[in-house]
């Protein structure tokens, strides 16, 4: 209705503005009682614009903002986000840096978290020789199978031996932990949101001291990376606390990529072999995309570059029957 | 077709028995011609990275003890 009447209130002004043009237009439906002043159609334009964009801002208000279930806190910092070379789709673990990490899970982290998923078979000819495998695993002890009394004795390790954990049960590595479970190591970098950005974000964060203000309960310490800032594990690496074996300055962050990387492999421990059999499919299935594009335009240009041309019957003459 | 192919397509082609053992042996041909050359393209990319590249290391290190 109001589009009606401004069309009309244009025709109108456009009337007294050229009148010899409109005498030859039906200028009877336009009488000049109905046509609105221009002053009060601009009012009621404006104002129904208003009242869309503000009802519009409403809704947006109400409904649209994202909603946080968490505080900025209790989510924790987003992790960096680090040039990871291995995480190039060509690129390899460094398997060199995969023997330093295993070395930092050995020395460092395996006194509270187990590696679970990792039996030391799989080290060979990824970190270690068989034979330095087979000795690590000789170095533990497992349980045997009964002997002829049901006795269960204990054995050396084997190849086939998983990763001793370093508790029984999660029971008692709570119980020694304060109430907080070390999580298993095994998959934690495809288990946390960031991955390798935020396990390397979280062991390098911690902060000399928690900024002033914040208040932790008891045996937990500040790192903003870790969601809700309070964390049961302190900070374990430090500046030469391992010495590699292969002269690398054991940095506090040289040491935490070494680790990060050990675990993604432990995590992803076919990630080599994948990516290379996906460099070998897209080669091929690119080969064989060209070829099929090749092929279709073979066949189909005679049909393309062909001509059909309409000759019309000679009009007027007898229909000549052929 | 060029005449200068016409006796090989004769050869490899018009039997049917011989036409399926160009297939196979075709196949087998590419496969290892094309695993060979991405194998060699693969270990370039990743130069010293892979466990072969270190394993000498470790081998020689057992042997002096």
């Amino acid at each position: 209705m109001l589009a009606r009447s401004c069309l009309r209130s244009t025709r109108a002004v456009g009337a007294v503005r050229n009148g010899a043009v409109n005498t030859s237009k039906r200028a009877a439906s336009t009488s000049s009682s109905e046509a609105a002043s221009p002053f009060r159609l601009n009012m009621a334009g404006s104002a129904a614009t208003a009242v869309a964009i503000g009802s519009m801002a409403w809704y947006y208000h109400l409904y649209g903002t994202e909603l946080h279930a968490m505080t900025p806190t209790e989510e924790g910092l987003h992790p960096t986000k680090y040039p990871w070379e291995h995480a190039a789709w060509t690129k390899t673990f460094d398997h060199q840096a995969l023997r330093r990490g295993f070395q930092v899970y050995q020395e460092v982290c395996s006194s509270c978290h187990s590696l679970s998923r990792i039996p030391y078979r799989s080290l060979v000819g990824v970190t270690h020789t068989v034979d330095e495998a087979k000795a690590m695993a000789e170095e533990n002890e497992y349980d045997s199978e009964p002997n002829d009394e049901g006795e269960i004795e204990k054995r050396p390790g084997k190849l086939s031996d998983y990763l001793p954990s370093p508790y029984k049960n999660d029971e008692a590595a709570r119980a020694a932990n304060n109430g907080a479970l070390p999580p298993d190591l095994s998959l934690i970098v495809k288990a946390r949101h960031g991955g390798c950005d935020y396990i390397f974000s979280l062991l390098t964060g911690y902060p000399e001291e928690p900024p002033p203000g914040v208040k932790l309960p008891d045996g937990l310490n500040f790192n903003p990376y870790f969601p809700g800032t309070g964390i049961a594990m302190a900070r374990v690496l430090y500046n030469d606390l391992v010495e590699y074996e292969d002269g690398t300055p054991a940095s506090t962050s040289q040491m935490a990529k070494d680790v990060v990387e050990f675990l993604n492999w432990s995590a992803e421990p076919e990630m080599d072999q994948r990516k290379k059999m996906g460099l070998k499919v897209l080669a091929i299935t690119s080969l064989l995309t060209a070829l099929s594009i090749w092929v279709k335009r073979y066949k189909w240009s005679p049909i393309k570059t062909r001509k059909i041309v309409y000759v019309p019957p000679k009009m007027g003459g007898r229909p000549n029957g052929h | 077709m060029a005449t200068a192919a016409r006796p090989l397509y004769n050869f490899l082609v018009r039997r049917n028995y011989i036409f399926l053992g160009v297939i196979f042996a075709g196949a087998f041909g590419f496969e290892m011609a094309f695993d060979t050359i991405s194998d060699r393209i693969w270990d370039n990319i990743n130069k010293g990275r892979q466990w072969k590249d270190i394993r000498a290391k470790y081998i020689q290190s057992e042997d002096d003890e």
